[in-house]
């Protein structure tokens, strides 16, 4: 599966992470920086008021959106198409790569220019098209450089490129591209947009993704900041934009709350320099618009969310606020989630989309401390959901050594006279191992405990004694 | 008033100091103070390791237990929130639903029941040094509890309270995590650490026995002459250096 990144199990993909120093520390202070931004552009911003009133009114939008998805994606369809655009309604994502395949072929495509889009990277479409003949080019910066080193995958919805530093850049540009400068971000920015320049004018198709579809009026919507997006959607003669079915709104109303709500909570921005508003309808002499559009709009497991307990994840808007305040990710990176959707919203999506023999880990590489919940710009209770899918992971994966743990501990704490036995008589039975009123090295399940932390040794005192004696006053 | 302390099953088996200082603090505040016998444990290892029916068999037991108090006072924020969650849990049972409903609407954080129900924000502590404080991800964010630790920790005489970098970040516990999660688990403690190392506090406080078992505990592994006491010890200090 193209979601997919890399083939290593879980635990071995953290323990890569973990051993990457450099990783980490740049993750560490990316979200430091990410996190800062982000807080002075929402919660922190007088301009904007009251933070919490526009999270509400955006998941107000984006719950109504999602309740009524047909009868907007319907409106979509008819608004976009009446304006002489292409609808193809994908079920999945080799439905949509074998469409825009197609449509490659018969425009007889040699060179397509794209601008950043997970979603595209979730149905590996850059494979389709090589596939078909055609030379892809990816034009965001960070893109472009993941892709120049032998086809790297992003580690973060939003800053693709955020493990790798500046150094390690101009290395890959020196290698693979002929670069003679040095790691001054400027120069690599320029050396890059000098290699895309040409590219640009010479593209057959435009690919792009989409942050937001306007059903009312059939026109698609990018936020971005390098511009590179508006030069993909206007010099080829054909512009193909995937969307996950998710990913609309009603009306332009609408989409001023959830583009404050973005550019915000991504990057910490009031607004993006580019907000690109596109619509299919061209005039007929006109030069800096494609000729025939193509909109690509992609289920591929989102609708296993639609209509369950887990229909919220589908409010997501790809902010990554989550992601940049997960302890977690923090110390693991992207890679280590295994998919394309990293951090709390990717161990959320991933599972929905690409099942629990895959993802069924993710949900559990979280502790459940809710500053995920707390940033989500759209209030989808990410920590809820990550309980949800251990539920569901246990009853149909769990281990039966774990189930009969469990079992037990559901008598044990269901019966007091069970549990104060336990408690009176853990002292004596912890004791071989009680060295200074600690455990350093514990039996059984305490060994991954303590070959970390010392545990505490169990108290010696009994409370509920010490409580009856303290009540008739004899505790002095 | 009547206050029925829900003590912790953490606290029961390792931290027996703690419930007797939340006690006495208590009394002293002129509480009438009783210890539900039934209590056992609010059932959170087994709710987040997706074990919801045997975390709702902990959560009828807490809840005939706790049911008649007027007040459920507990030394935990992230127990507090367990008992939060109750209704919920009891989703498609009405009866379990409304009776899990009255026990958590009268659930109170210890520091939180201090500030927000006896309204007082002085205890009348003494406890000179240099602290940090931890703050549980589970209070202030799933109990919504923020300002309480930290305006009754202001108000003890000769304490200094130092500001903890990234002090939101989660301190690795997580309950099961900090065991499923061992390797990952462990970066974060060790970050906490070291955050708490550069506060220059020589004690670390937090209101939650969970959090501080983690934090100690790594602490301790790594000889860090780092005190490490929960909110209630220090609230119940009157005497110089005395705990």
């Amino acid at each position: 599966m193209p979601m997919k990144i890399g083939e290593k199990a879980f635990f071995d993909r953290v323990d890569d992470a973990l051993e990457d120093d450099f990783m980490r520390n740049a993750m560490a202070s990316a979200q430091d920086r990410l996190r800062g931004k982000k807080l002075a552009a929402t919660e922190g911003d007088e301009e904007i008021g009251d933070w919490e009133e526009w999270r509400s009114a955006g998941e107000e939008i984006r719950k109504h959106t999602l309740e009524n998805l047909d009868y907007y994606l319907n409106q979509l369809s008819e608004t976009f198409s009446k304006q002489g655009g292409h609808v193809y309604f994908a079920e999945t994502a080799d439905d949509a790569t074998r469409y825009i395949q197609e449509v490659a072929k018969k425009k007889n495509a040699k060179k397509v220019t794209k601008a950043k889009s997970m979603v595209t990277e979730e149905i590996g479409l850059n494979e389709a098209l090589e596939e078909v003949g055609c030379q892809v080019y990816e034009t965001d910066l960070a893109e472009y450089i993941l892709q120049i080193d032998d086809h790297d995958r992003p580690s973060h919805i939003v800053v693709p490129s955020l493990h790798k530093n500046k150094e390690q850049i101009r290395d890959t540009f020196r290698d693979k591209a002929n670069y003679t400068g040095t790691e001054e971000p400027r120069e690599l920015t320029a050396f890059a947009r000098s290699q895309l320049r040409e590219v640009f004018m010479e593209a057959d198709i435009g690919v792009t993704g989409c942050n937001f579809a306007v059903a009312d009026s059939g026109s698609i919507s990018l936020v971005t900041n390098e511009g590179n997006a508006n030069m993909v959607t206007t010099f080829p003669d054909t512009q193909i934009t995937v969307m996950g079915m998710e990913r609309l709104v009603p009306s332009w109303e609408e989409l001023d709350v959830m583009t404050n709500l973005l550019s915000r909570s991504a990057v910490g921005q009031k607004i993006t320099t580019y907000v690109t508003n596109l619509t299919p309808k061209v005039d007929e002499d006109s030069v800096d618009a494609p000729k025939e559009f193509h909109l690509v709009i992609l289920d591929a497991g989102r609708s296993n969310a639609l209509g369950t307990e887990f229909q919220s994840a589908l409010h997501c808007i790809r902010c990554a606020a989550c992601v940049n305040v997960c302890p977690v990710y923090r110390h693991i990176g992207g890679h280590a989630y295994g998919s394309i959707y990293q951090g709390p919203i990717g161990a959320v999506l991933s599972p929905i989309l690409g099942g629990y023999e895959e993802y069924g880990e993710l949900p559990f590489a979280s502790s459940l401390c809710a500053a995920c919940t707390e940033a989500c710009p759209v209030k989808i209770p990410l920590h809820e959901h990550l309980i949800t899918h251990r539920q569901n992971y246990v009853e149909k994966k769990g281990k039966k050594s774990e189930k009969m743990a469990m079992k037990a501990f559901g008598i044990g704490a269901s019966t007091p006279s069970l549990f104060q036995l336990a408690t009176k008589g853990m002292p004596a039975a912890m004791s071989p191992f009680v060295k200074d009123d600690s455990i350093s090295a514990g039996p059984g399940p305490m060994k991954l405990w303590t070959s970390v932390r010392e545990f505490p040794a169990p108290g010696k005192s009994n409370f509920r004694k010490w409580f009856e004696n303290h009540k008739k006053g004899d505790d002095l | 008033m009547k206050v029925s302390l829900f003590i912790t099953c953490l606290s029961e088996m390792f931290y027996q100091n703690v419930a007797k200082d939340v006690v006495e603090v208590l009394e002293r505040l002129g509480c009438e103070v009783d210890f539900p016998k039934g209590q056992i444990c609010c059932g959170q290892p087994a709710f987040n390791s997706g074990y919801k029916k045997d975390a709702q068999k902990a959560a009828k037991q807490m809840i005939a237990s706790f049911e008649k108090a007027e007040y459920i006072v507990t030394p935990s924020g992230s127990c507090a929130a367990m008992f939060k969650e109750y209704p919920e849990l009891f989703h498609d049972d009405e009866n379990w639903r409304e009776r899990a409903k009255s026990v958590a609407d009268k659930t109170y954080e210890f520091s939180q029941f201090i500030v927000h129900v006896l309204k007082v924000e002085d205890v009348g502590a003494i406890y000179p040094g240099r602290a940090t404080f931890h703050t549980s991800c589970h209070m202030t964010r799933l109990l919504g509890e923020k300002e309480a630790p930290s305006l009754l920790l202001k108000n003890v005489k000769g304490l200094e309270m130092l500001p903890l970098k990234n002090n939101y970040d989660c301190c690795g516990f997580g309950g099961t995590f900090a065991v499923k999660m061992a390797p990952i688990s462990e970066r974060m403690v060790d970050e906490k650490v070291r955050h708490v190392e550069e506060s220059t506090a020589d004690l670390l406080i937090a209101a939650d026995n969970g959090c501080l078992m983690n934090i100690k505990g790594r602490i301790n592994r790594k000889g860090k002459p780092i005190e490490v006491k929960h909110i209630a010890q220090i609230l119940n200090s009157r005497v110089e250096g005395v705990t």
